[in-house]
């Protein structure tokens, strides 16, 4: 089951827990398996049906903003600003 | 000593033929000699120049526009104001660099209902000469409603500030207010039980920091020349650290697909951040359309620190708790970032740095992206990174003090390492910091005596974590057993040469026979900005995939030639043998048009992992304590590379960080009076160091490779401007007992500081 860690500002849908673990082998699925389980999520976090421009995920420490990303049994995925640099 | 490497003996280093060797840029002649083609250099025939009329108030809403009386005057071709580019889509994009929103973006190339920021873009013409143009400018007329303005983060933020848009809402992750607020984000981490951290700490020390708004002040200014021909066709020819990302902003703005659109990228005088989001090629490019002639527009250097992206000014409260041992148990930041006049800064990276070289088990930041009337921010090398990192480098400093311990040994000893967790979430994976920081303990800088009056040495680190993102890349073999190298990453820092000399590594050929050339956005596959430190990782990684591709065509072809199975064919260091057979890279190369078709090598890489840079500074300083002023009298930056495919260009791009700074720590701020007009919009009076102001910077590469990259590359090019204000702010305390903690550092600052502990 992969790790999901909940952001300090998305805690008030999930009453104050900070990581999850889901069954889920891509991001799209832990988006869908969070929404499931903690409704309102998947709008905080996706401008329809893509990940919110403000935000990318790192899997396993690798940054991606794909939502097909694949996530595996050990997983550890963050939901975190987008960034750029200069 | 002056430039060194370091290769700790536990990454077992490797060797390599041309890798860590340091040929001849490719490019260098050209600079050196006046023939680079910048984009203010760039003509076409019947070309037309343009010239901006831009807001003389800082925030006021545009009654009216009449463009009338100029478009009357001999020469003058077309006007320009907002009403000619579409409306904008309120739509916000991640293109690879941070997000853009099309709609503020739109109203910042020309300003739609309110200036919001003096030198705003109000309208542009485009005239036979650059005098017309610029005497027409004067001759339109815009009625303005003047405004009270705001210019401080803090004062931005309170309720009865002055609104920059009546619809700008606080984002909380998603989440939005209802209010109107020029707050336009609030990001919060957290990590452990911070207060819990605090109640375990035998020191507790919490600061108050300021920092004000600095430019990138890159020498070459913004430049374009747009040509939309008569069949629909855009062609731009620009400035700019990426040509696919002009592209993208210019059909989102323009409303006009790609595919009639093609950018290309001239020689860059620097960029630093500060030339990814578009300014004039979209104006130029209406201005062409309108007279039906190419349109020239050069930024004038007021025009640049005016009308331009510097990096925020920030106010910044930071917490720290250690055990007497030295052990960090918690830390605390409230960060306040501005943004310029649109939302969208660099608080997110900030947020994520502030605590980022240490392993802190209890942590929490809360930080604000604040709208103010300044021009819009943008990136400055690792955004964000610098000013987080005068607060905590500095107060790591005074907790070393207070405990009695060396100042290196409390940042080795709670060092972020592999697997530490940042206050954001993800545990960083194979990482150099400890080797940094012992690079610096046992460098001859730090074991030398400082001696003399006033005079202080300073320590201080940082981080940043570098960009992946696409790139592509095509390598044609050419009939005298030389490579062209085509590729679409704009060089401003020796990156083609850099991508020369990984292909040609993986050859097995001279850098010399690689022509490596930055091509225009039809001429190769999509790619990411020159930005993020990515491209000698990235681009790198894609010029060594193209290689791959044609050593296996290679290997195909002699395999029909000496008819045997390709996989009988042994290459070693660019020589092919079978039995008796042996052929060198260039042997076989004149063969190939014989025996077959061309071959071409390509690739497309999206690599996906950050590549983590630290770095860490030794000055000592001596400060005038008549004056104030601080002269640097020896620096030292250690950094890792991961590895340095071209040991030059990675020590220029650590000391020109390094230099910029130290602009940053000591004389460097846009000074503004209370109508929010900027007061020094020249290099005269923005103060950047210059060859005579500092000693030579000492390099020391450290090389612990990065395990997701063929050569070990980490990204280098930003870190560096990191820890330089901490450092100095902490060399200075060493040397007058006073801790500044607002930037810059100035004469009259540091001068007032010392008059005031004297009790003058």
């Amino acid at each position: 089951m992969a790790i999901v860690f909940i952001p300090a500002q998305l805690q008030d849908l999930t009453d104050g827990l900070d990581q999850v673990e889901l069954d889920a082998s891509s991001l799209r699925e832990v988006i869908a398996r969070l929404e499931e389980r903690f409704p309102g999520t998947k709008d905080r976090l996706c401008d329809d049906d893509e990940l919110s421009p403000a935000l990318q995920v790192s899997v396993n420490h690798v940054m991606t903003r794909r939502l097909r990303a694949e996530v595996g049994p050990d997983s550890e995925v963050h939901f975190l600003p987008s960034i750029g640099g200069g | 000593m002056s430039n060194v490497i370091v290769q700790p003996s536990s990454t077992n280093p490797k060797k390599y033929n041309v890798i860590g060797t340091r040929p001849v840029r490719h490019d260098g002649a050209d600079k050196v000699t006046g023939k680079a083609i910048y984009a203010a250099d760039f003509a076409l025939p019947n070309m037309a120049h343009g010239a901006y009329i831009r807001s003389p108030h800082a925030h006021a809403r545009i009654l009216s526009i009449d463009t009338s009386e100029a478009e009357k005057m001999p020469g003058v071709l077309a006007v320009a104001t907002s009403a000619d580019l579409p409306d904008p889509w309120d739509k916000t994009e991640e293109l690879g660099e941070g997000c853009i929103n099309y709609a503020h973006l739109s109203g910042n190339v020309l300003a739609r209902k309110k200036a919001l920021y003096r030198g705003h873009a109000v309208a542009a013409v485009a005239a036979t000469d650059i005098h017309i143009a610029q005497e027409a400018a004067k001759w339109i007329k815009v009625e303005y409603e003047v405004l009270p303005p705001v210019t401080w983060v803090l004062d931005a933020m309170k309720e009865d500030a002055p609104l920059l848009h009546e619809n700008l809402i606080t984002q909380t992750l998603g989440e939005k207010s209802t209010k109107p607020s020029n707050i336009g984000q609030h990001i919060h981490f957290e990590q452990g039980d911070v207060e819990q951290g605090f109640a375990e700490a035998d020191i507790v020390i919490e600061r108050e920091y300021r920092t004000e708004t600095v430019h990138q002040g890159y020498i070459e200014p913004h430049a374009s020349v747009a040509l939309w021909n008569e069949d629909g066709r855009l062609k731009v020819w620009t400035a700019t650290q990426g040509s696919f990302t002009v592209r993208q902003q210019l059909a989102e703005l323009l409303k006009i697909p790609v595919s009639k659109i093609t950018v290309v990228p001239c020689e860059i005088g620097g960029g630093f951040g500060g030339k990814i989001a578009v300014y004039e090629p979209p104006v130029a490019a209406v201005l062409s359309r309108k007279c039906g002639r190419p349109v020239k527009i050069t930024m004038r250097r007021d025009e640049v620190f005016e009308g331009t992206g510097p990096t925020p000014g920030s106010f910044m409260r930071v917490k720290m708790g250690a055990t007497k041992e030295g052990r960090l148990t918690a830390g605390k930041a409230w960060l306040a970032y501005d943004a310029g006049a649109f939302p969208g800064g660099v608080i997110g990276p900030g947020c994520m740095c502030v605590f980022s070289c240490y392993d802190i088990p209890n942590a929490m930041v809360d930080g604000y992206d604040v709208v103010l009337n300044k021009p819009k921010t943008q990136a400055y090398r690792a955004p964000g990174s610098t000013h987080v990192a005068l607060a905590t480098e500095t107060i790591i400093d005074e907790i070393a003090g207070e405990l009695g311990i060396d100042p290196i040994d409390l940042r080795l000893q709670n060092a972020a390492k592999e697997g530490t967790r940042r206050v954001d979430g993800p545990t960083y994976p194979r990482i150099g910091l400890v080797e940094t920081l012992q690079a610096i303990k046992e460098s001859e800088h730090w074991n030398s005596p400082l001696e003399g009056p006033n005079r202080g040495r300073g320590v201080a680190c940082g981080f940043w974590f570098n960009a992946g993102l696409k790139s592509s890349a095509a390598a044609n073999v050419n009939d005298d057993g030389t490579v062209t190298l085509v590729e679409g990453s704009p060089d401003i820092g020796g990156t083609r040469t850099s991508l020369a000399m990984q292909l040609a590594e993986t050859l097995g050929i001279a850098a010399e026979d690689v022509n490596p050339q930055v091509v225009d956005t039809d001429s190769v596959g999509f790619t990411d900005v020159t930005g993020g430190s990515r491209v000698t990782f990235a681009t790198g990684l894609a010029a060594h995939e193209a290689a791959l591709d044609i050593r296996g065509q290679m290997i195909e072809r002699v395999a029909e030639m000496w008819e045997c199975k390709p996989e009988d064919i042994q290459v070693e260091g660019g020589v092919y043998r079978y039995d008796d057979h042996s052929l060198t890279f260039k042997e076989l190369a004149v063969e190939l048009s014989k025996t077959g078709e061309a071959i071409v090598g390509r690739a497309a890489v999206n690599p996906q992992g950050a590549t983590n840079a630290f770095s860490a500074n030794i000055v000592d300083v001596e400060v005038d304590t008549e004056t104030g002023k601080v002269k640097i009298l020896r620096f030292t930056i250690a950094q890792d590379a991961g590895k340095a495919i071209h040991p030059s260009y990675v020590e220029g791009q650590m000391q020109g960080g390094s230099v910029q700074g130290i602009g940053w720590a000591l004389n460097e701020e846009y000074f503004y009076d209370d109508r929010g007009e900027l007061k020094n919009a020249s290099f005269l009076d923005y103060r950047m160091p210059t060859s005579y102001d500092l000693p030579m910077i000492e390099t020391i590469i450290v090389e612990v490779p990065n395990p997701d990259h063929p050569f070990g590359v980490r990204g280098v090019g930003e870190v560096s401007i990191v820890p330089p204000p901490a450092a100095i702010a902490n060399a200075i305390y060493r040397a007058t007992g006073i801790r500044m903690r607002n930037l810059p550092i100035s004469p009259p600052r540091l001068w007032k500081a010392i008059a005031e502990r004297n009790g003058q």
